[in-house]
This record gives structure tokens, sequence and C-alpha cells, in this order.
């Protein structure tokens, strides 16, 4: 495949610095602001304020408002409160500062060390297990002797006590991108292990150190706040918590003093929350979500087309079309127009390669897609009646007794924390509206019917006790429980060995001549379409560009990208027959 | 007669299981096979057969817990870390998932360089042997400035057989190189692999789960089954007159994209089936 790949916008806009997007950000953009405007008003403190934070004039001792050279007043020992208030955003920021980038720091060169050597990880995992136990704010109080009243000195043991919060994190995403391919492959390629972390590894868990250390600034100040308040510490640094403190105890005197250090304290706290979320938005954003199915959507103003489909084949779908919204806001169509017409009994692939739009297609006969589709055109019918546009409590009818599906993914759609049986019993109880206790005998005629060895044990056991092989004619179980008269198999075999697909397409084949369904198989494998369908249609780009009987199609194509495709094929006579070419040996012999 | 480029014997592979005293799985219980120079073996088995846990072995990426790995006469089955690092320039790597093989947050030119830079290649240099790669997998020049995210599955992958290419090794490990991919894009790939094969003489591992693709680019065949190999030759001896039981059964329940010839071998499968059960019984003393 060598077709110049276009960038998108998209790419583009995500290529965009962190930065730049937060500039964008208007959350960001104001909480950043008054940030940066009280971190500057702290540093020009001295400049804003006429007097020093502890310079006392008994004369302003709890002076009001506005008197003049003490704008927001003075204190009980007659201290100007806002040079007080600006030099307590210089210790808070410092606090901020000194807590979380010890923390930073800290806990990301243990969490790399920790994810990364698995021998070592027993002792940082014992490490920071045991700091997680101090309790830290009576431990910094208990340590006052040692840090000498500096608040400086306790940060620091802070930022420690803070660092197990931020191990977790670089640890479990450090296991996690050591099993990712490419590290692997910078081992083969020589790398050395600090350089594999510095490159590989911490570009990928930069992002969350850095949101937590944003909320961890706020935690120091909290904490360091906290301290003074309870008169802990040196009683010369100011500080929003002695400020608090002393407000309170003159709270009848002169209510504002207490007003102004909280105010500000508040300010800041929730300034670096926001901010900080929106840096999470931004630097975590960009992972793509799980995609939701649900009830297929409707373009605004849709209209199931109306066509008279003479004699009502089992399905008929005309003109289907399936879009998505572009970021700009355009409706992109993926199926664009797709008709198909199904007889009972029959069996059809649809074929095509990856996003050629043959799994939307599947899922818009079922009436499901991803929360984000509309279907923006057409028809789809089952007995001549009308699916697109039905409302969910319809559809439910529908599913299950008339249409059932079975995934690509076996092990992903069977629930982890059921048993095999419970999820059975659930499913033709849904789809039959039979008893539980009938459900369950149901469910075992089932698993019998469908190949497993021994039914009861399985329907027993949790879905990780079995093979995918077991796990895809479980699914079959469940979707053929209710007689359904059309069977959706979205690439049924591709997970599976090749030993195990024949079982399975052997499955499917039986299951169809007792049971007189018609299957539509996805698939992009032309063995698996030769083995089992009687019918192909081709999809590319969202549009079938041929279809006809599979022998025909097989024999005779027409389209130029079906003869593509099958020129394609590995063909089985055709075995490597050239001689290794002759290569010099180490020792400069020829072999 | 030449010593082969790798030769391994005995080998056995295991995983070490957490928790004080557990002891390691063994996935691989002890196989013998040789990759000659500028040769392609091909490694045939299911999930779960151990064949990619071969393959993690001889790049030093997996326990070898007895029997032994030769590169070129010298045993690497057990090489330290910085041994291991020097050998990186004799054996190279292509996994299968193309997504997951490149860093994302890596520009392809800075991916493409980091083997060479790692071995002491000066920045002007490396960055003229990675335009060089590019252009021989067949990708325009501009990529070493773009992410990964930027290109198809069939192209990343032509950007990891780049990366394997950079220290012109002699033996390329392939670990499903083309199981992600669609069909036009598996072949093209696939002739990219043969022709550089030709053209350099590098010696391929090809560990892969689908008949077809390995009948097409291996010389030899070795199919592995629950740990062990239990059949090797020519690749054309191997898949048209497979003796083992297992290689035949796994021969006739691969479907071949003909309807006519597919409705034969499904009979074919059916029969044998039938016969092997019947063995199994007897075997059994029914």
């Amino acid at each position: 495949m060598s077709a110049p790949t276009t960038v998108t916008a998209e790419v583009e806009e995500k290529r965009r610095g962190t930065v730049a997007r937060l500039i964008r950000d208007p959350q960001a953009v104001v909480t950043g602001s008054i940030l940066l405007l009280m971190v500057l008003a702290g540093l020009f403190a001295n400049v804003i304020a006429q007097h020093g934070p502890n310079e006392a004039s008994l004369s302003a001792a709890l002076a009001p408002v506005g008197t003049p050279g003490y704008p927001l007043g003075g204190d009980q020992s007659g201290r100007d409160i806002l040079a007080r208030l600006l030099h307590s955003i210089n210790t808070a920021v410092v606090s901020a500062l000194i807590g979380a980038s010890v923390a930073a720091l800290v806990g990301t060169v243990s969490g790399l060390i920790g994810g990364y050597f698995l021998k070592l990880r027993g002792v940082t995992e014992w490490v920071f297990t045991l700091i997680m136990t101090f309790p830290g704010m009576l431990l910094l109080i208990l340590l006052m002797p040692v840090t000498k009243g500096d608040y400086r000195f306790t940060m620091l043991i802070f930022g420690v006590l803070l660092s197990p919060g931020i191990y977790r994190i670089v640890r479990n995403m450090t296991i996690g991108v050591s099993n990712e391919l490419y590290v692997d492959a910078a081992k083969v390629s020589g790398v050395t292990n600090p350089r594999i972390l510095f490159r590989h590894v911490l570009s990928v868990v930069r992002g969350p150190i850095v949101i937590s250390t944003a909320f961890l600034c706020g935690t120091s100040i909290s904490t360091q706040s906290g301290l003074a308040f309870l008169g802990v510490g040196s009683k010369e640094i100011p500080s929003f918590g002695a400020m608090i403190s002393e407000g309170f105890k003159n709270i009848h005197l002169a209510p504002a003093q207490y007003l102004w250090p909280s105010l500000a304290l508040g300010l800041m706290n929730a300034c670096i929350v926001l901010f900080g979320n929106s840096l999470r938005d931004i630097l975590q954003g960009a992972q793509p979500k799980p995609q939701k199915i649900a009830v297929a959507h409707v373009a605004q103003g849709f209209e199931a087309l109306d066509i008279d489909t003479g004699k009502a084949s089992l399905l008929s779908v005309r003109d289907l079309g399936i879009a998505y919204r572009s970021p700009a806001g355009d409706l992109n169509e993926v199926v664009r127009g797709v008709s198909l017409n199904l007889k009972a009994g029959e069996t059809l692939g649809l074929v095509g390669e990856s996003g050629s739009g043959k799994t939307q297609t599947a899922f818009g006969v079922l009436g499901v897609l991803p929360n984000e589709a509309l279907v923006t055109r057409g028809s789809v019918r089952i007995d001549g009646k009308e699916i697109l546009g039905l409302p969910e409590a319809d559809l439910i009818n529908v599913r299950g007794s008339q249409i059932a599906y079975v995934p690509q993914e076996p092990m992903s759609n069977l629930d982890p924390v059921y048993t095999v049986g419970k999820q059975l019993i659930e499913g033709i109880m849904a789809s039959t509206g039979v008893k539980r206790a009938a459900a369950k005998e149901r469910a075992l005629e089932l698993l019998d019917r469908v190949g497993i060895p021994d039914p009861a044990k399985t329907f027993k056991s949790y879905p990780h006790e079995i093979s995918g092989g077991m796990a895809q004619r479980v699914l079959i179980a469940g979707a053929v429980a209710a007689a359904p008269r059309i069977l959706i198999a979205d690439e049924p075999t591709t997970a599976l060995d090749v030993t195990v697909q024949a079982d399975i397409l052997d499955l499917l084949r039986d299951l169809q001549r007792e049971m007189g369904m018609a299957i539509v198989l996805v698939t992009h494998n032309f063995g698996v379409v030769a083995d089992i369908c009687d019918r192909i249609a081709v999809m590319k780009q969202g549009e079938i560009v041929e279809q006809g009987t599979t022998v025909d199609v097989f024999a005779d194509p027409q389209h130029d990208y079906t003869k593509m495709l099958l020129n394609s094929i590995l063909d089985e006579d055709t075995v490597r027959s050239d001689a290794p070419v002759l290569v010099e040996a180490a020792g400069g012999e020829v072999r | 007669m030449n010593a082969p480029l790798l030769k391994a014997d005995g080998l056995k592979v295991s995983y070490p299981v957490r928790g004080l005293g557990k002891k390691p799985i063994e996935i691989v219980h002890g196989v013998d096979f040789e990759v000659g120079r500028g040769e392609t073996l091909g490694i045939v088995g299911e999930s779960g057969s151990g064949k990619t846990t071969i393959g993690r072995a001889i790049l030093g990426l997996a326990m070898v817990t007895g029997g032994s790995v030769r590169f070129d006469g010298r045993d690497i089955s057990h090489l330290g870390a910085r041994d291991r690092r020097d050998l990186s320039k004799g054996i190279q790597v292509v996994f299968q998932d193309p997504y997951s093989s490149l860093n994302p947050s890596l520009t392809i030119g800075a991916t493409l360089a980091e083997p060479l830079i790692v071995q002491g290649w000066d920045k002007a240099k490396a960055t003229r042997r990675v335009l060089d790669l590019l252009d021989r997998v067949g990708l325009p020049k501009n990529a070493a400035a773009r992410l990964p995210r930027e290109f198809s599955g069939g192209q990343r992958q032509r950007i990891a057989i780049a990366r394997a290419l950079a220290p012109s090794p002699r033996l390329i490990v392939c670990d499903e190189p083309v199981s992600a991919l669609d069909l036009s894009t598996q072949a093209t790939v696939m002739d990219l692999l043969i022709d550089i094969q030709r053209e350099q003489g590098v010696a391929y591992l090809f560990v892969s789960h689908d008949l077809a693709v390995v009948r097409h680019i291996s010389h030899r065949t070795a199919v592995v089954y629950r740990g062990d190999i239990v059949e090797q030759g020519s690749t054309r001896q191997v898949t048209e007159q497979a003796e083992h039981p297992y290689t035949q059964r796994l021969l006739l329940a691969a479907p071949v994209a003909d309807p006519l010839r597919q409705e034969k071998r499904r009979a074919d499968r059916e029969r044998l089936r039938a016969a092997q059960r019947e063995a199994d019984l007897q075997a059994a003393g029914f």
C-alpha cells in the first residue's frame, strides 16, 4: 500500500502542542490568568504594599479597611493585612513547588524503576506502602523539632509523603508500556534500559504525571495552610493559614480580617483544581474512547424508503446510507447506498477490506449503530416490515427472535463476572420469554447441540475457563436460542485457529440446515466465503461493487476491484521454489 | 559443510510465574531446527503452540531453560545485557501488530535512527541511512518527519521492516508480520520481504499461523504443536506430503479460496477426521 497518506485536519489538530490547545480552552485561560496574576502580585509584594509583612505599628492595630497605607486594614498586632496577604501568596507558591516537585520526582523515578525492573518491584512496593501508612499531618507536626519550624523543610517531607500517589500511576503505566511491542523492538535494537525508560516510557507517562502534579500543588498549599492555622511552625512567616487563624480570634471585632486570606486561599485552590482539570482534558482527551453501540439514530427528516418489494424476500436492504459527523459537522457517508436481498436458508458473504463499510452495513441491518453514527437514507425490511426508525421497544421484539448476531471476538462478548450458563439463561429468557427453569433446560440442550463436550460443566464455567473456540460455540448457542430467521455473523472465525474455524463453519452450516435460517457472513477471508456462502457481495468504500453467486464471482469476476482482491489471494499451488541466495559466511567461505 | 546461521538444539523455553516458589511454565519442550544463511524457515502453529515463544527466545525476550541456540557458531542462549546489545547488529525483529510496534510519540525518523544511534553512528550518517531505508521499503522521504498514526497498517509494517533492516542484520525474526493486514496489502508486504532477501541475503525465521503465507515465503517449514516441532522439511514436502496427523488436519482445515475445491477439501477433512478418530480409539485399546 504505497498510496500517500493525506494528513487530515484532525491530525494537524493533535499535532499542535499542549500549550496551544490550553490557550484555546476558556477555563484554562481564566484560571491560568488568575493564578498568574496572584503569583505576580506575590512577587511584587514589596512594591504593591507600603509595609513589610512583619512591620507592626501600634496605631494600625485593627485598623479598618481603607485606612491610608493599609488598604485592607491592619491586624491585631498592627501589621498591614495587604502586605501579609501578598507575602502569604509567596509562601503558598513555594510550598506548592517544593511539595509537588518532590512528590513528582520521587514518585516518577521509583515508579519507572519499580514498573520496568520486575526484580526491584518488590522493594519499591514495600517502601511506598510503608510511606502510605504514615499519618501525614501528625508526622509533620511530630517532626517540627527536626524541621525547626521551617515550612520549606516541612513541605519537602510532605512531598515524600505525597509521592506514593505518583508512584502508583507511573508504576502501572510503566508496566503497561513495558509490554508494548515497541519496547521489545527497542531492546532487540540494542537500546539500553535507561534509554528505553527515558525515551519510550517517560514520553507516555509524562501526561498523567503533569496532571497529578498540578493537583498536588493544591494539596501542598492546603496542608501548609492547615499546619499554620494550627499554629505549627514559625510565626514569622506570613501564610494564609496563620492569617485565618488570627482573623478567627478577632472575628467579632473585625470580621473582614478573616475574609481576605480565606478568599485568597479558596480562589487559589479552586483555580489550581480547575486548571488541572483542563490540563487533564487536553492531555488525555485525545485518547480514543470505547465505542458505544445503541439503537441506530436516524438523520433529521429521515423517512424510510417506501418501496414495493414485490415478492417480499426475508431481508431486504435498499439504498442504505450510514454516515458519521466530521469534526467540522459535515456528514461523512461510510455506507453509501447499499442494497441487499436475502432469502430464507441462504448464506450471503459480505466481503471487503478494512474500512469498506461491511461491518457498519451489518450493524445497520441489526438496527444498532455506534452512538455517533446516523442512518441517512434507505430501508431495511424483514418480511416487508421496516426496521429503520423503529423505537427500541419494538426492536427488542425483532432481535433474538427474528434476527440474531454472532460477534468477531467471542471472549470480549462474554461478561467475565457471570458464568456461561447465567448469561445464556438471561438471553434465552429475553428472546423467547420462557421461565428460568425452562431456559436452563434449553441452554443445556443448546450447549450440547453446538458441540460442547460436557455441557453441564461448561454451563457452570466462567468465560476465562473456556477456550476461544468454546466461547464462540457458546455465543452461537445464545444467538440461535430463539430460532432466529436471520443470523448476522461478523467475522465469526477471524479470531480463531484454522482448525477451530473449520469446526465453527461446519456448525453454522449444520444449524442453518436444521433451522432454515438465513446467514449474513461478514468476512475478509475468501476461503471462508468459498466454504460456506451461496452468494457474495463485494464492498469497497461503502458501496457494493459486485454481487452474485459465489461460484460465478470466483470463476468470472466482473469488477476490477474483485479481480484485484482475488488476485491477491496467495495461490495454494505455488510453493517458494527459488534457492536461498549465496551469502558469505563470517569466515569468508561461500556455502 | 558450513555451520548454519542459526541452530537450536533441544531448545526449551519457559515463562516465569509470579509468586515465591512457583515453578516457571515450560512453553517449548525441546526443539531442534536450523536456519541457513539467506534462507527462510517457516514456523507454523496455532495459538498457544509456542511458535511465538521460539522467536522470542532467539531474540532474548524469553527465558531459555534448556538446550542451546547458536548464532554463527556462538552460543547465544544466555547472553549478558552487553553481549545481547551487540547481537542486535546480527538479529532483528518484525512484529505482528503494526500499531503497537511503533512508539506513537516518536517520529518515523527517530524510530528508524534509534538502532543506529545506539550503535554509535553520527547523526548525519544515520539520517542518510534512514532516507535510504524509507526508499527501500517504498515510502516517501517526508515520512521521516511524520508520526505513526498518520500511516496505514501496511505502511507501518513497512516502517517496522525498515527498522529491522537498519543495522543490516543477517537474521530477522518475523512474528506474524502480515497477519494483521488486508489481503491486498499482505501480498505487497510479502513481496517486499522476498525482494529484500534476494537482494541482501538476510535469513528469516518466519512465524505464522497462516499456511498460505508460509508456503509463499519459506524454503523450509517446521510445524509446531503444543510446544514441540512435530514435522519439518522442505516446504513442498511438509505441505504436500504431510506425515504427522496434526499437520494433515491443519492442511485440510485451511479453506481454499475456490468454492469447488473447497467442497472437496471439506469432504477430505471429514474423512480424515473419521479415520483419525478410529485410529485413536484403536490406540486406546477399544
